[in-house]
């Protein structure tokens, strides 16, 4: 029997459409899972959070630490290094290719000032000493080498992304400035990341 | 199975009619090899032979790998120097699988292109350029995560840059990034998932394959002419076809032997020309290498991946009117998987009713320099990001795809064809005499 002969049966399409529907729900259901296994597991999250002790690293140097599988760049920059960044201030960081400051313990809207984008110094220091970021290029998330490129900060090997002593994007294919981790002192010689 | 007419098999003792009368086994196998076809093939139609030569031995040879390779980010590494060093022929193994991969993109790189001079992409042969162009890709995901598996520092940089790919798309790029990397970085649960996946796709490919086959065995095989196959009778048709065994199968086979022995010179000789000297340094998640290169087959698309950087106005232009949406490096995406979509679309983007390149005069000076093109891209993918490479890259990307949308179009058009033979029995006698044409294969 060919159930297109017999239209009477509002039932039986109510049945088809509740049975085809169950089917649908049952079926995302049990795709679900097998979707949602390759998002990160529990003990990947459960590392967001790392301290480091920064009291080795002299004015002019740079360590690098891996946080959540990522370089971080923690720079302590000299007098002339914080004073070569901020001139792009007073240019107007409107000009920049990336004009926000892509700090995440900032509004996403601050503008991309090397103020905004230095962690305050602890005290005794000049403002401007220490500048924490992610080391991972954001054109596709190589490693930027330091004091290299054509603006003193960082450079992209892979595609030629230049990044300025803010960590500011230049010149090349990289469409943001490095961006800023959460982060904030603990103490004296102690960043606290995440 | 319609299309051209020949001889089937015909079950004749109790036995084969016995399981010919419960699964046609024998029969689909016999119509399978004994398929006509055309008989003017000319030497660019035995890449199908090496490139189901290359699936079987990059098959064989990674399933032995497997036994000896452990998916671990502390032990994928050393994992690999033992196959290299403690293994029994373990070296030779390895080798093989890693210049098969080699092999088997030359191969499909020449027989894409034969598809693309002869028209063998057009009407009928539609979906069997579709299935293929689907294979093209799965060999190019498989390709990629066979080469993360080892974790040299090659592997790990090169994961990371073509899953930021993934990342550039708008709104869900990062989640998608994260979802498919299983963390926020490439690691262990990324090398664990790339392993199971190099393992699963070649055995789709080998669905695909015969699907690819099938489909090509309805309509039947294009030929140099272009010229279809007279179907009319079975008389008729034999004129212009061989059965596929033996006379195509011994031809392929000879070409095979041919190949191999390059092959195997290289395997033996030269078995890292092709690959990167940082892949036998461990991955490290601090330090890029200076210079991160794809491996060779990789390289036309990857320059087409970098060549559209924010100071090009199609790209300006492209973000100005998505306000922003799109930006340089979601473009440069677009534009990689975009060079490989036109090649899918070929089939509808070209107007003319020749299949056959060699009888059109203008079309052949635009496809040499297509292959010119390829060329160039690749020479360029492996060249520093700098001027002026740049500029090349740009130029030879542009070139890319005006031969797909905007010459192929327009040729169908303005271009006058040479006339074509009636048959494919005219064109095969014109080359080898009428001698031939009576010594009709044996029954």
């Amino acid at each position: 029997m060919s159930h297109a002969e017999d239209h009477e049966g509002t039932r039986r399409d109510f049945l088809y459409y509740v049975a085809g529907g169950a089917g649908v729900v049952a079926t995302g259901a049990a795709v679900w899972p097998l979707v949602n296994q390759m998002n990160p597991s529990a003990d990947v999250q459960a590392l967001s959070s790392i301290r480091q002790d920064v009291s080795g690293v002299e004015p002019g140097t740079q360590l690098t630490v891996k946080w959540l599988g990522k370089p971080v760049f923690i720079r302590h920059r000299t007098g002339a290094e914080i004073q070569e960044a901020q001139q792009q201030d007073a240019e107007g960081v409107d000009a920049l290719p990336d004009p926000l400051a892509r700090n995440a313990n900032l509004k996403p809207d601050a503008p991309a000032t090397d103020a905004n984008r230095v962690l305050p110094s602890p005290e005794g220091e000049a403002a401007g000493a220490w500048i924490v970021q992610m080391g991972v290029c954001t054109h596709l998330g190589c490693v930027p080498l330091g004091d290299a490129g054509d603006f003193g900060g960082w450079f992209c090997p892979c595609h030629g992304s230049h990044y300025d002593l803010a960590g500011r994007i230049r010149k090349g294919p990289a469409p943001e400035n490095l961006p800023i981790p959460p982060v904030e002192w603990v103490d004296a010689t102690t960043i606290k990341l995440g | 199975m319609s299309g051209i007419p020949h001889d089937h098999y015909e079950p004749k003792t109790n036995g084969e009619k016995w399981l010919n009368s419960r699964l046609p086994i024998v029969g689909l196998i016999y119509d399978t090899i004994m398929i006509p076809t055309p008989k003017n093939l000319n030497w660019w139609w035995i890449w199908g032979i090496v490139l189901a030569f290359c699936l079987a031995l990059q098959i064989v040879t990674g399933i032995v790998l497997v036994m000896h390779y452990t998916p671990h980010v502390d032990l994928a590494f050393a994992s690999i120097e033992h196959i290299m060093r403690n293994v029994n022929g373990g070296y030779m193994l390895r080798y093989l699988h890693m210049n098969g991969a080699s092999l088997f993109f030359v191969a499909v790189y020449i027989h894409i292109f034969r598809g693309l001079f002869y028209g063998s992409y057009k009407a009928p042969r539609e979906i069997t350029w579709i299935i293929g162009m689907l294979i093209y890709l799965m060999m190019m995901g498989t390709a990629f995560m066979g080469y993360v598996l080892p974790w040299g520092q090659m592997s790990f940089w090169g994961a990371t840059v073509i899953t930021g790919l993934f990342g550039a798309i708008p709104f869900v790029g990062d989640a998608i990034q994260t979802w498919l990397l299983g963390g926020p970085a490439v690691d262990n649960a990324t090398l664990n998932r790339f392993f199971s996946l190099h393992y699963l796709l070649p055995f789709v490919i080998a669905a695909l394959v015969i699907v690819h086959i099938w489909a090509f065995h309805t309509t039947g095989n294009n030929n140099p002419t272009g010229v279809d196959v007279r179907k009319g009778s079975k008389a008729e048709a034999e004129k212009d076809t061989l059965p596929f065994w033996p006379y195509f199968v011994i031809k392929d086979l000879f070409a095979l032997a041919v190949i191999l022995v390059v092959f195997w010179a290289v395997v033996g000789y030269m078995p890292n020309y092709l690959g990167h000297p940082d892949n036998y340094i461990e991955a490290n998640p601090l330090v890029t290498p200076a210079h991160i290169v794809p491996e060779w087959y990789f390289l036309p698309f990857y320059a087409i991946l970098r060549a559209f950087t924010g100071e090009v106005w199609v790209v300006q232009f492209a973000s100005f009117i998505t306000g922003g949406i799109i930006d340089a490096k979601f473009f440069g995406v677009i534009a990689m998987f975009g060079a490989i979509l036109a090649m899918a679309l070929a089939p509808w983007l070209d107007t003319s009713s020749v299949r056959s390149g060699k009888y059109r005069p203008m079309f052949k000076w635009w496809f040499y320099l297509l292959i010119i093109d390829f060329f160039a891209l690749m020479w360029l993918g492996a060249m520093p990001a700098e001027e002026p490479y740049a500029t090349f890259s740009l130029i030879a990307s542009a070139y890319w795809f005006a031969y797909f949308f905007v010459i192929l179009p327009i040729l169908g058009v303005i271009e006058k064809p040479l006339a074509q033979p009636e048959t494919i029995e005219e064109d095969f006698n014109a080359h080898y005499g009428k001698a031939d044409a009576d010594a009709t294969p044996a029954e």
